[in-house]
């Protein structure tokens, strides 16, 4: 089936098999490997991407899916060669490690963040319940999130 | 410790950002599923329903039927080759694919190899496989019983399921103690079964380039040089010579002690790129990775303790039976079958004990590998430490003031423990104390008593753990022979810049960042001028690679000997340059000076130069090093942790309240790195504390096996971790530093565990089991009489 959508900004055509999971046609199809898996099951969300501004986990959600959809997947966050606030706040406060949930991290974050500008660290841990880290404990990351908050409200 | 270096060069001490974050923080990074070669293969499993059965026929021929499956391969063809079986890293054995028999539910039975992952797939559900059930063996302590079935039949003279006998200390002397005590406490402990589950599973690309003769394997492994011998010890028969090997571990998305085995997939798919030439992928998915790779813990304890009646411990005595599944594939020192769980003295001074394991063959997969822990040292210390807290109770003694009697005094370092091992340093009464004095430990008791005369239900947990880690000395530490040794190779380029290179391999703990600080510590190159480099083995030094918290105690400490090693050379060099003798010249970091006339002086930029450009008559030029560090002990890093709860009277549910964890890792290389690995080790203990367990039914099918089932903790469970430090540096260690990653994985269990049997232990509760789940809770409170 042909899927026509826009990734990051530009638009791709790919003749897939109906059952290409999205992520498998991110990584495989287009090497957008910033995505990754970590367990099939929509837990981990490792694989997490925005579709329409929305996160989506895309392990569990076929390629034809996305028919005519726009997606932003982590290596859409720097524009212009200026990292995203959250990409900079993850690095000051230290919110990775291994950097496998970073991206799926990242990506919840961004559509979070637009949501709900003024967060409670509660608000935080609640967003990102969907998705795992098995290296930080957390709290780097809820702190990163806390940073990028207050860096994007200073610049509004 | 004070800082040595500016922030620009940022030596130890200072907290700069990580080398590694801007590649990650784009998705940039390069994991082993991100590598893709021309004509790539793909491999998938198929794998045993069954826990224990003979394998009567395996139908392949509807999945070769599938478009794109290029072929099936079985326990018979790796029969043909002498590769159906391979080697542990415990000197047992493991099927690569059965022949005759499956053991283990999700034991690999075939591998299909196809050109794309959904064909893969299709032939992995297309392969028929006829199975005759055999009789299930699942609980330890049957499968000792006379008349229980013999699992490894394939091992001739084998007439039981015990895989091994082993004991430490004096017996005679610490039964003696025990007759001689005034209190004695005995309580049976399990520690569950749990598994790593690194967001990243485990996976391969095999390469066999028939033209090159070699074989280069990306995979997902702490250890690449072990592995490297390891592959070419199992295939070097047909060709796999150890020159013709070359392993690259590419960035991994956390290891935690699961990517140190050797798994059958990655041989498979060796094992089939050989066959065809071409380059396979294997990447399991989640839960073949929670059901099949290799487990951790799974101990069964009895332990007692004695006491004077003043409240002076005197004795500890231990049985256990350790569940290492059909085979015995931990990843101990060969020395050592339970690891080094005789350092169960713990934090206290013990006049004796004594340590009985027995290792026993159930029906499920192989393992008793590590969880952020240095080989069983979790189990040692979640054993002394719910032992020290059930006889302070029973004594009625405050569980603090209890241990601060009993602890290894600071004077008393360097310390000789009732099992034989020499503590480095320790001030375990000063963490003790900072961790109160931070949690408000008075405050806490009376808020206690208060809420008690209420019904509330509050609990107090101390722990104060001692580990062990920095494997090892070569005297007693091995891995299949191979001494436990690490290894940094530096070379400083002529415009001042360097590249070093070690035997480790970094799985988030951000080893690009720390050792650059080291060296910048050592030799006053800015950190960011250096690059670090590990995981491929065609280029980095030998070393047994980053597992038991050893990267910074042994390669960190190779660093910094090789870091002087550079340094003498460069005085030398210096001492031409400014026409001075060397023993004239004084060194702070980055600059040589002549004595009285610090005005002369030479950086060790211009000296790196003068290197290559400009050495003296008679020395070779360049300025590099190698060092293979052989620790003379291990480290000994020790902390306090206190955790507070409230349990749920309607649900039974545990809350962590707070949760105040004091580390004393020696001096620290960077602040900021530090406090990360301690967060992330107190999730790891907070996980088996409260939610992971694998569990079997009586017929071996896994409980646990995906994350529908395993709970691993989210942001919302987990709660705020408080963190600070003592520093009580190693006197053994170059830079004074002991390790760090795994300390919090170690001591936060018993600290949550403790809390919980202190806020029951007035209901006549003396010890609940981990994971301590509602469930659980709940039915206590019942029988108590206490549920709302």
């Amino acid at each position: 089936m042909l899927v026509k959508v826009a990734i990051n900004g530009e638009k791709h055509e790919a003749e897939v098999e109906p059952r290409l999971l999205l992520v498998h046609m991110l990584r495989e199809n287009l090497r957008l490997t910033g995505t990754h898996i970590g367990c099939d099951t929509s837990h981990c969300g490792a694989c997490t991407v925005l579709l329409d501004g929305r996160p989506v986990k895309s392990c569990t959600m076929f390629a034809v899916q996305a028919h005519g959809r726009e997606i932003t997947t982590v290596e859409g966050l720097e524009q212009d060669g200026k990292l995203h606030p959250l990409q900079d706040s993850f690095i000051a406060e230290h919110g990775l490690q291994c950097g496998y949930c970073t991206p799926g991290m990242l990506m919840t974050s961004v559509a979070f963040l637009k949501k709900n500008p003024r967060p409670s660290e509660d608000d935080i841990r609640r967003a990102i319940s969907g998705n795992l880290c098995r290296c930080t404990g957390y709290v780097n990351i809820v702190k990163a999130i806390q940073h990028a908050a207050a860096t994007l409200q200073g610049g509004a | 410790m004070a800082l040595r270096t500016s922030p620009e060069v940022g030596g130890m001490g200072h907290s700069i950002k990580r080398k590694e974050d801007p590649r990650f923080i784009r998705g940039k990074g390069t994991y082993v599923d991100d590598v893709v070669l021309p004509g790539m293969l793909y491999l998938d499993i198929v794998r045993s329903p069954f826990a224990h059965a003979k394998i009567k026929k395996i139908d392949i021929s509807k999945a070769t039927a599938i478009p794109g499956v290029l072929a099936v391969i079985t326990g018979k063809d790796l029969e043909k080759y002498n590769l159906h079986w391979m080697p542990t890293l415990m000197s047992d054995t493991q099927m690569v694919l059965p022949v005759e028999k499956v053991m283990y539910q999700a034991q690999e039975v075939a591998a299909v190899l196809a050109t794309t992952r959904y064909a893969a797939a299709d032939g992995v559900a297309a392969v028929e496989v006829e199975y005759e059930p055999l009789p299930v063996v699942v609980d330890p302590k049957k499968a000792l019983e006379p008349g229980a079935p013999v699992l490894r039949t394939d091992k001739k003279d084998k007439k039981d399921n015990r895989i091994w006998h082993w004991e430490w200390g004096n017996k005679a002397e610490t039964d003696r103690v025990f007759t001689e005590a005034d209190v004695t406490v005995k309580e049976d402990i399990y520690i569950p079964r749990i598994h790593v589950a690194s967001i990243e599973t485990c996976g391969c690309v095999a390469h066999w380039d028939k033209v090159q003769d070699k074989l280069t394997v990306w995979m997902t492994t702490q250890a690449p040089h072990a592995i490297r011998t390891v592959f070419a010890l199992v295939a070097g028969h047909v060709g796999l010579e150890e020159h013709k090997i070359r392993i690259i571990s590419p960035d991994i998305g956390g290891g935690f002690g699961g990517k140190v085995p050797v798994y059958p997939g990655y041989v498979i798919a060796v094992a089939a790129s050989v066959l065809t030439g071409a380059p396979v992928k294997w990447i399991e998915d989640r839960m073949e990775n929670l059901q099949a790779d290799s487990f951790a813990r799974d101990y069964h304890i009895t332990a007692e303790l004695a006491a004077k009646k003043d409240g002076t411990l005197t004795a500890l005595r231990i049985k256990t039976l350790a569940d290492h599944g059909y085979t015995d594939a931990a990843a101990n020192p060969s020395k050592f079958p339970a690891g080094l769980f005789h350092v169960c003295t713990g934090s206290y001074d013990l006049k004796a004990a004594h340590v009985e394991v027995d290792g026993v063959y159930t029906n499920k997969p192989p393992g008793g590998i590590a969880y952020r822990c240095s080989f069983r040292v979790t189990e040692a210390v979640h054993t002394i430490e719910r032992m020290v807290d059930i006889m302070a109770h029973q004594l009625g003694m405050d569980a603090a003031e209890f241990r601060m009697k009993n602890f290894i005094k600071p004077e008393q370092f360097p310390y000789k423990s009732a099992l034989g091992w020499e503590y480095d340093s320790g001030n375990y009464a000063g963490a003790l104390r900072k961790a109160m004095d931070t949690i408000g430990y008075a405050d806490l008791l009376r808020e206690q008593a208060e809420k008690r005369k209420r019904g509330e239900l509050m609990g107090i947990g101390i722990s104060s753990f001692t580990e062990i880690v920095g494997a090892g000395p070569s005297k007693h530490f091995d891995i299949l022979g191979l001494k436990m040794f690490d290894s940094c190779e530096i070379r400083i380029h002529p415009t001042g810049k360097a590249i070093a290179r070690f035997g480790t391999k970094s799985q988030g703990q951000g080893h690009e960042t720390t050792y650059a600080q080291i060296l910048a510590e050592e030799l006053g190159i800015p950190a960011k001028d250096i690059k670090v480099e590990e995981g491929d083995t065609d280029t980095a030094p030998y070393g047994l690679g980053t597992y038991a918290s050893r990267s910074t105690p042994v390669a960190g400490a190779a660093a910094a000997i090789a870091s002087r090693k550079i340094q003498d050379k460069a005085r030398k060099i210096a001492a031409h340059l400014l026409e001075a003798a060397p023993e004239d010249l004084v060194w702070e970091p980055g600059k040589f000076s002549v004595k009285g006339a610090p005005n002369r002086s030479k950086t060790i930029q211009e000296i790196a130069f003068a290197a290559y450009t400009n050495h003296p008559q008679g020395m070779e030029a360049g300025l590099e090093a190698v060092s293979y560090y052989d620790p003379p002990n291990l480290t000994y890093p020790f902390g306090s942790y206190i955790c507070v709860v409230d349990i749920d009277k309607g649900t039974g549910e545990v809350k962590v309240r707070r949760f105040v964890a004091i580390d004393d890792c020696g001096n620290i290389i960077n602040p900021m790195i530090v406090q990360g690995q301690v967060h992330g080790g107190l999730s790891m203990g907070l996980a088996p504390a409260l939610f992971e367990e694998i569990s079997y039914d009586e017929i071996g099918n896994v409980q646990g096996g995906s994350f529908i089932d395993y709970l691993v903790p989210t942001a919302v469970e987990t709660p705020k971790w408080e963190t600070g430090h003592t520093v009580t540096p190693s006197p053994h260690h170059p830079l004074g530093a002991k390790g760090v990653g795994e300390s919090a994985t170690v001591g936060a269990p018993a600290a949550i565990a403790n809390a919980v049997v202190d806020a029951l232990w007035h209901l006549g509760v003396r010890h609940v089991d981990i994971p301590i789940t509602p469930p659980k809770v709940w039915r206590l409170l019942r029988d108590k009489g206490v549920t709302e």
